[in-house]
């Protein structure tokens, strides 16, 4: 993959192989579209492959966003099942132990789900889960409210989960961490919905788009993990986006840059590795006012 | 992280048992409150001896392990035994005594007899009163106006929500739980205080006046009145769920008064507490209460069920519990009576029968001029479309009520012989039988190259065109009911009383989704929705990504048939006699049409014309 990409946009190379010095005519546009999707990865497994990338930012002294990304593979009977968790939590205000709030749901929750999947990752009972991944999910959640709510009372955080089986996505969201899928032609959608006040009120059509990008209030939330009693997070199942990536990150990235920013520094990497270099550096580039976490994963094969 | 906190705080503190007696005077009774950061108890204060006093005790667990965090907490925590040693009103509770010991603070107040109004509205199946309701709102106001006008500062409370007002016994307001009325923070992020779904705009932004409060009173009657927990629904959504429509026994008065309450501009409510009470009591005159008069069991809107005149209908012999087909002019359906049926779909004028040696339960299929359809005589019919005439049967060992599938050349049918069947179109021989844990009644579903189905023991089998057992499932009743799905998704519904959905390629459970009864209703599924129906009389709609319920239909019996979709309207039979017709975006009824027997088949839509058969024997052709 790398190497196309390199000689597709004419980097010389001190190479003298046979190949390199026959003549030949330039290439159609389509004879690259061809040799270009002949490189795609082809694997008769399914395989999740990840990379992340976090920065405190330009502005801010402390980070107190968490991160946490698991790939595997679990197998199985009905043959090698794919198997990720990947979550972004941004702990809010200074003064409030945001970091501590992000930390603990990021052990919390992947704890909970780990122990849970434990059996089967390391096939040591062979009896059927009793719960759906939703429930999983919810319970998990919830442990992470207590949590919170028992280390560092009246701190909050967001919490943005991605717990991938084969290809199937279960994404527990609470906060304003966002979740997205970004496909090759450039088209991003974001999955989860802000549990914020701005973005209520633009739902409500008490401001609009434009207005909402300049509100003052931009980062207060009505949602968040460790604040409430009733926590109602969002909690749904959808497929992994082939081709395409799941993204998660923390508004430290989305916040900064635009759509079209997060699809051209993704698709216009060589690797996932560098995909989440470009983002961070490009939200940095624009000023880094809040910290930065990334997840970019893939499903190949 | 310097040291390992997490797996220190991880163990819950523990309660504080009865018996144990604290500061030396109040003896524990027993716990009634669990809070976010301890428990409620009921304890008797033996400084009485000759009398039993009873006192509610509030603890309060410091487990933070951080010591700036531990600091904050017991400062709030004093600063709510301040502000309650300040207050007397009989609609707020008296403090005692507050102490500490070690990591645990505890504030002594008065007991209350009585039942927090959430607990109320959960523990009540319909309804509350509107009276009932109202005279509770006015003493709230009374008790806000009072804090609102407090000197030198006005108080407010800023977390009126239902579990905060007490009834006691005399059926009095009691504002409970003063824990919340801190400094507000306004920081970076997470300047949130109050209760989601309670709060008001502007209390988000930092801002806590009286007007807050007001609205948190119309959230918490707009909670009483309508049964709808505001913390489930999106913020300010109120005006989304106008009282009237959801309780129609509420009055437009009082409509009136929750919505100005509800005004997402503070300045467009009640100025004062006093005022909204003043407009309350208006209500109370007009609609005569306070006097408080039960409303009687309403039974909802109505639908018109008169004005619905069936196009034609059909009588059988018996009754009829399969589902029609139409195609091609035709309807084909299969009766108790024995027979299959062949009607003109236009007008229901007889064309022929085919008669077997058992009941048909199941729905035909077509397929290059075939019909083919199982019955209670063990065997798998095929027979000319047009003629009647047989072509060829299948035999299985057991009464057949599983409708086939047909896909790449063969029919796939399950058996009452604990089989399930893979027959060749061409020629009439099976391919392989699966055996099965139990009858298999649900019709086998295919998507690519499984076939899917579920059995009476509760086994549920993924099984490829070979034959060979792909993965399995097992849910706890049996699978009676059929499955439908997509690629990312199959979802079937069981006499466990759950709706599944699960990954077609391996068997893991995506979600559950939890019915007031057992079920044996096929889902259907329209965008994002699924709806099925259960044996509890209701018709749901989930959301299929979030598991979400979307709306509920409650017909008066059980809901054994499947229900469809056909342009934007859903078709739902039930075994009252009903067939329901409802806008299957929001459940809203459009129709009803009463057949002399109970529904169990599926009905059909087709070219604007909707067909069902009913236990009345007959089957009924009405305009979509």
């Amino acid at each position: 993959m790398d190497k196309i990409f390199r000689w597709l946009s004419g980097n010389k190379k001190p190479s003298t192989s046979a190949q390199d010095i026959a003549n030949t005519a330039p290439l159609s546009e389509q004879q690259i579209q061809a040799i270009v999707n002949n490189q795609n990865p082809r694997f008769d497994l399914q395989q999740l492959i990840s990379s992340c990338g976090q920065s405190v930012g330009k502005q801010r002294e402390l980070n107190e966003d968490s991160l946490l990304a698991i790939t595997t593979t679990m197998a199985g009977n009905t043959g090698n099942l794919p198997f990720g968790l990947y979550i972004v939590a941004d702990g809010m205000g200074g003064h409030q132990f945001g970091e501590v709030a992000s930390n603990a749901a990021i052990r919390t929750v992947a704890g909970y789900v780990l122990r849970k999947f434990h059996p089967y990752l390391f096939h040591i009972k062979a009896g059927a889960m009793d719960e759906s991944f939703q429930e999983i999910m919810q319970a998990a959640v919830s442990e992470a409210q207590r949590a919170i709510q028992r280390e560092a009372p009246g701190s909050g955080t967001t919490l943005t989960a991605a717990l991938v089986l084969g290809q199937q996505i279960t994404v527990a969201h609470v906060g304003d961490s966002r979740a997205y899928f970004i496909y090759p032609d450039g088209r991003v959608e974001s999955l989860t919905r802000d549990h914020s006040l701005v973005r209520r009120l633009e739902e409500l059509g008490h401001i609009t788009h434009d207005e909402a990008a300049n509100y003052p209030h931009r980062n207060v939330l009505y949602r968040a993990l460790g604040q409430g009693e009733v926590l109602d997070p969002d909690i749904f199942t959808v497929g992994f986006p082939q081709p395409g990536y799941l993204m998660l990150c923390s508004d430290g990235l989305w916040g900064v840059l635009t759509e079209q920013d997060l699809a051209r520094s993704i698709n216009e990497a060589t690797s996932l590795q560098r995909a989440c270099q470009n983002l961070v550096n490009a939200a940095n580039a624009a000023g880094g006012p809040d910290n930065i976490s990334v997840v970019l994963v893939q499903l190949i094969g | 992280m310097s040291d390992d906190r997490g797996d220190q705080g991880s163990s819950t503190p523990r309660q504080l048992q009865a018996g144990i007696k604290l500061a030396n005077r109040y003896s524990i009774q027993e716990v009634i409150g669990i809070g976010g950061m301890g428990s409620v108890y009921r304890a008797r204060d033996m400084h009485f001896p000759n009398v039993t006093k009873l006192v509610a005790v509030k603890e309060m667990i410091n487990t933070a392990p951080d010591p700036l965090v531990r600091d904050t907490i017991v400062q709030n925590f004093e600063r709510e035994a301040n502000l309650l040693a300040t207050l007397h009103h009989p609609s707020i509770p008296r403090i005692y005594d507050y102490f500490t010991i070690e990591s645990r603070s505890y504030l002594v107040i008065e007991f209350i007899h009585g039942k927090d109004l959430e607990a109320i509205i959960n523990d009540t199946n319909s309804f509350l009163p509107e009276s009932q309701v109202l005279s509770w709102a006015i003493e709230l106001c009374d008790v806000l106006d009072y804090l609102h006008q407090h000197k030198p500062d006005p108080i407010i409370f800023r977390d009126m929500k239902p579990s905060n007002v007490m009834i006691n016994h005399n059926g009095d307001v009691i504002l409970v739980d003063f824990g919340i009325a801190k400094t507000f923070q306004s920081g970076i992020k997470g300047t949130m205080i109050g209760t989601e779904g309670y709060s008001p705009p502007e209390q988000y932004r930092g801002e806590a006046t009286p007007s807050a409060d007001i609205y948190a009173l119309g959230a918490t009657i707009h909670h009483a009145l309508t049964r709808r927990d505001p913390r489930l629904e999106p913020p300010f959504s109120f005006s989304e769920r106008p009282l009237r429509r959801i309780n129609s026994n509420v009055s437009a008065e009082m409509e009136a008064v929750v919505n100005t309450a509800l005004e997402y501009n503070p300045d467009s409510r009640f100025r004062t507490a006093a005022d909204m009470k003043q407009a309350l009591v208006a209500v109370a005159r007009k609609t005569g209460a306070p006097v408080a008069v039960a409303t009687g069991p309403q039974t909802g809107p109505k639908a018109a069920s008169g004005g619905i005149k069936p196009l034609w209908s059909f009588k059988c012999e018996d009754e009829i519990r399969g589902t029609p087909l139409v195609s091609q002019g035709m309807l084909y359906i299969g009766s108790y009576d024995n027979n299959l049926y062949a009607l003109n779909a236009a007008d229901g004028k007889f064309q022929w029968k085919y008669p077997t040696d058992g009941g048909i339960v199941t729905r035909p299929v077509l397929f290059d001029g075939n019909l083919y359809f199982g019955s209670e005589d063990q065997r798998l019919h095929v027979v000319s479309a047009r003629t009647g005439k047989v072509v060829w049967t299948y035999y299985t060992d057991g009464p057949i009520r599983s409708s086939p599938a047909l896909a790449e050349g063969h029919v796939f049918l399950g058996s009452d012989d604990n089989h399930l069947h893979a027959v060749n179109l061409n020629t009439g021989r099976v391919a392989w039988k699966f055996e099965t844990a139990d009858a298999v009644r649900s019709t086998p579903f295919v998507l690519r190259d499984l076939v899917f189905a579920g059995c009476e023991s509760g086994d549920y089998y993924a099984v490829d065109f070979r034959g060979e057992l792909k993965w399995r499932f097992h849910a706890k009743r049996s699978v009676t009911a059929s499955t439908v799905g997509t690629e990312q998704a199959i979802y079937f519904s069981s006499m466990d009383s759950t709706l599944y959905a699960l990954d077609p390629r391996n068997g893991w459970v995506l979600w559950r989704f939890r019915l007031g009864k057992p079920s044996i209703s096929t889902p259907c599924l329209a965008e994002d929705l699924i709806f099925v129906g259960s044996s509890d009389g209701i018709i749901y709609a989930v959301d299929s990504k979030s598991a979400k319920e979307v709306w509920r239909f409650r017909t008066e019996h059980q809901v054994n048939s499947s229900p469809i979709v056909y342009k934007d309207s859903l078709y739902c039979g039930s075994v009252d006699g009903n067939l329901y017709c409802l806008e299957y975006r929001t459940g809203r009824v459009r129709w009803k049409f009463n057949t002399g027997g109970a529904i169990t088949g599926t009905p059909v839509a087709f070219d604007d014309i909707v067909y069902v058969g009913s236990t009345d024997h007959q089957v009924y052709a009405l305009l979509a």
